[in-house]
């Protein structure tokens, strides 16, 4: 199916605006790398998952998405609402009390589209390998993808992830990393440097591509050249380039949105730059 | 006293062994990971039988318990092994994130725990793993005490939907219990009924509250022997009705005294009955190399102690 752009990059500007309303109305959130990813969330959940829109925790036969990096839930909880998981008026619940939309993703209020827990970093790939083996022990065709911020990378664990993926060749799982190069206490570059990125995977045996994040018509290319290669015997990763604070000007070239909301003057600013294409909540 | 005889000594990680197999084949979505200690779990007989429902993780216990979180998104059962230490402290976070909070129905499967792991020393002797494990909400904590126990529980697990943390040992321990024993998650079982005072056991520590209650029973002393094989969720109603008839408690385990059966059981006392109470526990303090036989002596774990401990909470009624 060819997709149509246009209406994709509505959807993504619809999504930029939810990002900022939910974080500015609880006054807390991680509205930085959640702009930075709206473009693939929205490429992803619109375009490349073949999913059901009734949520079944076990997902069999349909393909199925991890947020390791789960402080971007802001992103996630606007485009699982806008694709139908649940009401769109539920997204003004974001982190308040007796939500299903904590601050981190969470299976606890069974909020549909979540599969398990993140916010304590560097999880998700091991959780996304075991979904991917599942579905390889029940016959299923369907892929499973995962997202992780690469500050998070900085944790151990995604590299005995990745060690195990190529070793066993599971090769129904692509991974994305949201090169953005910014960490809370400032760039990746400072805080501790994650050198060549494209080496580091390909000498654990990964199969890498490289996209632009912030480009629709990149993020589809590069999501569908993912998908042809998968089932080759080797783990496919996506390096994906993104600009932190993506669509908000002064949200964007530094590490400072990363964790802080916008009082009700930068909320004005920020929503005067990302048209209401879709209805706000 | 109840009289009990044994004719064989086991060790309980074989009884797990032998457990996995048995149901590995009553349900086809049983699988098993292992961080690179086949042998010393007792795995072989399940990856013989179900090769392709067999995961070898290699030495990365983080990943093996997010990969069996994950396994379960699907429908499967996975049982994961590897020394207790491994199983619950260096995996803390990922088994409190990935599978408690996320309610995923794994079953951490834990060998060598305590003091009986002997001679490879305090690194590998886990004596906090229990208080760890049943402050998880929803997680269910079970120490059996022999091989036919240990071999029952696996069994039962594998029915029993949620996290569990199946906590077993090294060395080999007589095999006392009735083989074809049906296992009931948090259903203390009464092995010796008395009057005197109630000897709430688990794990390695009830074949040493039988031998100390016949050392009792010649001293006149009339003991009640539980064993607490499920320490969550515990047995509240079989712990009351006991203290109810002795009024006195002494408590046994292979553990630090901080946070294990002991304190579960005070906890329940405290709130309804409160009662004297003696610990029979590691005092605060890391193991040492040794043989089992030396370290459960030297740090107060053995048949003597309990009869101590007996005779101290005695004078305290």
């Amino acid at each position: 199916m060819t997709p149509d752009i246009d209406k994709l990059t509505k959807i993504a500007a619809q999504v930029r605006r939810d990002i900022v309303r939910m974080v500015h109305g609880c006054q807390s959130g991680h509205p930085g790398g959640s702009l930075g990813c709206a473009d693939y969330f929205v490429a992803l959940y619109f375009h490349a998952l073949k999913h059901n829109n009734k949520f079944d925790m076990d997902g069999r036969d349909e393909d199925l998405f991890f947020l390791s990096n789960g402080h971007i839930s802001p992103v996630w909880y606007s485009v699982l609402a806008r694709s139908g998981y649940f009401k769109i008026s539920e997204l003004a619940t974001f982190r308040k009390l007796n939500s299903r939309l904590q601050g981190h993703p969470t299976t606890h209020e069974q909020l549909p589209g979540i599969r398990i827990a993140s916010g304590s970093l560097g999880q998700g790939m091991s959780v996304a390998i075991g979904a991917a083996l599942a579905k390889k022990l029940n016959n299923d065709v369907r892929l499973v993808f995962s997202l992780h911020g690469d500050g998070e990378l900085q944790e151990g664990q995604t590299w005995e992830a990745a060690m195990y993926a190529s070793h066993n060749k599971v090769d129904n799982i692509i991974s994305a990393i949201d090169v953005n190069g910014q960490q809370i206490d400032g760039s990746t570059e400072n805080v501790l440097s994650l050198g060549n990125l494209r080496a580091k995977w390909e000498a654990f045996g990964w199969e890498v591509l490289e996209m632009n994040g912030n480009d629709m018509t990149d993020v589809i290319r590069g999501l569908d050249l993912a998908i042809s290669k998968t089932g080759k015997g080797r783990p496919i990763m996506i390096l994906m380039q993104t600009m932190m604070g993506n669509g908000i000007d002064f949200m964007m070239h530094s590490h400072k949105w990363h964790g802080v909301a916008p009082n009700d003057e930068q909320l004005t600013l920020a929503l005067a730059q990302v048209e209401e294409t879709f209805g706000d909540y | 006293m109840k009289k009990y005889t044994y004719t064989e000594k086991k060790d309980t990680r074989s009884g797990f062994g032998a457990g996995l197999v048995e149901a590995g084949k009553r349900n086809d979505q049983v699988v098993a990971l292992c961080a690179d200690l086949i042998g010393s779990l007792k795995m072989d007989a399940f990856i013989k039988e179900f090769p392709d429902r067999f995961f070898q993780i290699g030495i990365a216990e983080a990943n093996m318990m997010g990969i069996a979180a994950g396994l379960t998104i699907g429908g499967k059962i996975p049982f994961t092994g590897t020394f207790a230490n491994f199983s619950t402290g260096r995996v803390y976070d990922q088994i409190r994130q990935s599978i408690a909070y996320s309610d995923k129905n794994v079953k951490i499967c834990a060998s060598h725990a305590g003091l009986t792991l002997g001679e490879d020393g305090a690194t590998h002797q886990i004596l906090e793993d229990i208080g760890m494990m049943k402050m998880l909400p929803g997680m269910t904590v079970i120490n059996p005490c022999d091989y036919n126990q240990t071999k029952a529980a696996t069994i039962a697990i594998a029915e029993h939907h949620g996290p569990v943390y199946l906590r077993f040992g090294r060395p080999v321990v007589p095999v006392f219990t009735d083989a074809d024993q049906k296992f009931e998650i948090g259903k203390a079982w009464m092995v010796s009924e008395g009057t005197d005072v109630s000897i709430f056991a688990t794990g390695h520590l009830v074949w040493k509250a039988i031998e100390a209650g016949e050392k009792l029973a010649e001293m006149g002393i009339n003991a009640e022997i539980i064993n607490i094989h499920t320490i969550k969720p515990l047995d509240e109603a079989a712990v009351l009705k006991s203290v109810a008839k002795t009024g006195c408690v002494v408590t046994a385990e292979e553990h630090n005294r901080y946070g294990g059966l002991g304190d579960s059981i005070a906890q329940v006392l405290t709130r309804n009955n409160p009662s004297p109470q003696e610990y029979v526990a590691v005092n605060d303090s890391f193991g040492e190399s040794g043989t089992p036989d030396q370290l459960m002596k030297k740090y107060g774990l053995d048949t003597e102690d309990i009869i101590s401990a007996v005779q101290r909470v005695l004078k305290r009624k």
